[in-house]
């Protein structure tokens, strides 16, 4: 347990009246559960749930050198993104080690905002300065700002609801300010579930009003207030990385797979030479799902086997109330092992097969 | 947190790791506390071990895993397991519903160490001490 004092949400007192179970997390008392995870799992599967997340870190980046520079700092190409567009990325080390994944928005010709993860918050907004802080101006707003996801297929009927139905909404993967309940926010079309759905960034002394309105709107279409606890199992169902867990410094987009999230033909970026080389090479290990194909539950930092021989490690594991409750993990493995259609987890006394995949667990249906 | 929301009911006895142990005779019924299932939170497994296996007081004797984590379990008394609850295997969740009723795990002959378990008010007494 961590004696860091924890710092508390804006929307504290919400949450206790609404019976959260709380939990310390990067620093923040963040509620884990309300009703219980499957509950809330289940309900952001099929109508919505709606997260405080105003732990997560926003720095923005501005002044005449700022797309340049952020392009030069993520992996992705994002100096042709148009304004309005956010994506998925990666800023990583000259080793290809990964700082942190992120959503990074371009919100003008020459502003960003990236999203960061809130343990990293103080390396990350460090670290973007270190690179960048000569060319553009770098400024970490985390402490002003809250925010709230709402995901799941009724989260884009219940924000449509309370912005009014005159107002046309973000595409995926975009972002576009918007009033509220009064309260300019930024609705970014984005989310950590597999769901459709937004993550709303609310000037902090203002999350009240907008997290009642999405409550009151959202209760009778069946929106539950969710917790870091579905989450994470939610996340982990979509194959979402964890950073801390599943990429750290010591993982590169290349063994993570997160190749797609790479810029290759992109002139410059922090990590390009050591990425461009490992990716020629081959990694010495990749990074797979894994479905458990009996009774148990794989847990971070499980060993997976290989007959004998240990071959890696499990990053992330928990059930997937989606899928009947089976256990789901993700783990590193050699490569010489990568294309196994089993392999063996080691849970306390026992060796339990598990099938390696390389998709997602879980992924929505799309209509239309 | 106010422990008065948990059930600890007189009639049991306690251990410091949240088991329960209804003592009858030479059996004791063995399951969770209240306090411990809330902290779990949605329980989906549970393994429990053999009839017949011979376990010490303290020895760990199976695991309850929920959707967050998982806890070792923890035998109350020595002794022989002479049943296992096969519903609360099949279905774990009717261990959040109702801890003391369908939801006991083990059934053992005990051979010793219940005169070490603590009584409800003692049980409570921890809860306040490490809540």
């Amino acid at each position: 347990m961590s004696s860091t004092p924890t710092t508390r949400l804006p929307l504290h007192d919400r949450h206790v009246a609404a019976g959260a179970r709380f939990a310390s997390f990067a620093g923040f008392e963040m509620p884990m559960w309300y009703s219980g995870i499957v509950d809330e799992h289940h309900a952001v599967r099929q109508a919505a749930g709606l997260f405080d997340v105003s732990h997560m870190g926003e720095v923005f980046v501005r002044g005449p050198g700022a797309t340049a520079a952020v392009d030069r700092l993520v992996t992705n190409r994002c100096a042709a993104l148009p304004v309005g567009k956010a994506l998925y990325t990666a800023m990583c080390r000259p080793d290809g080690g990964i700082v942190d994944d992120l959503i990074v928005a371009r919100l003008g010709e020459q502003e960003w905002l990236i999203c960061v993860n809130a343990a990293n918050r103080h390396k990350d907004a460090n670290w973007i300065r270190a690179q960048i802080g000569g060319e553009a101006e770098v400024t970490d707003d985390s402490d002003a700002w809250a925010q709230l996801a709402i995901q799941g297929p009724k989260a884009v009927g219940i924000v449509q609801q309370v912005v009014g139905a005159g107002v046309v909404l973000p595409a995926p993967f975009h972002v576009a300010w918007a009033e509220l309940a009064g309260v300019r926010v930024l609705l970014s079309r984005t989310g950590y579930t597999g769901e459709d759905g937004f993550e709303i960034y609310i000037p902090r002394d203002h999350a009240v009003p907008v997290f009642d309105a999405l409550v009151a709107a959202g209760q009778p279409e069946g929106l539950k207030l969710a917790g870091l606890g579905c989450r994470d199992t939610l996340r982990l169902e979509a194959r979402l990385a964890l950073y801390g867990q599943d990429i750290d410094d010591s993982t590169t987009p290349v063994q993570a797979g997160l190749g797609w999230v790479v810029g290759w033909d992109k002139a410059d970026f922090i990590g390009r030479d050591a990425l461009l080389a490992e990716r020629a090479a081959g990694p010495a290990r990749v990074l797979r799902g894994f479905v458990l194909t009996e009774k148990g539950v794989m847990r971070h930092g499980y060993p997976i086997f290989d007959g004998e021989r240990q071959v890696g490690e499990i990053t992330s594991g928990s059930v997937a109330p989606t899928l009947g409750s089976v256990s789901i993990g993700l783990g590193y493995v050699e490569r010489e092992v990568a294309d196994r259609e089993e392999l063996l987890i080691g849970i306390r006394d026992r060796r339990v097969p598990a099938t390696v995949t390389k998709k997602a667990f879980y992924s929505r249906p799309r209509v239309g | 947190m106010s422990i008065d929301r948990f059930t600890i009911p007189d009639t049991l006895r306690y251990t410091v790791e949240h088991e329960w142990a209804d003592l009858s005779g030479d059996i004791a019924t063995v399951g969770i506390t209240d306090y411990a299932q809330d902290a779990l939170g949605d329980v989906t497994y549970v393994e429990l071990p053999a009839v017949g296996r011979q376990l010490a007081a303290n020895e760990t004797f199976g695991v309850v895993e929920s959707v967050k984590t998982f806890s070792d379990l923890f035998a109350p008394v020595a002794g022989e397991v002479v049943e296992v609850n096969a519903e609360v295997v099949a279905d774990p969740s009717v261990l959040n519903r109702e801890p003391y009723g369908g939801a006991w795990l083990v059934k053992i002959r005990v051979s010793g160490g219940a005169e070490a378990l603590l009584d409800a008010e003692g049980y409570k007494a921890h809860l306040a001490k490490i809540s």
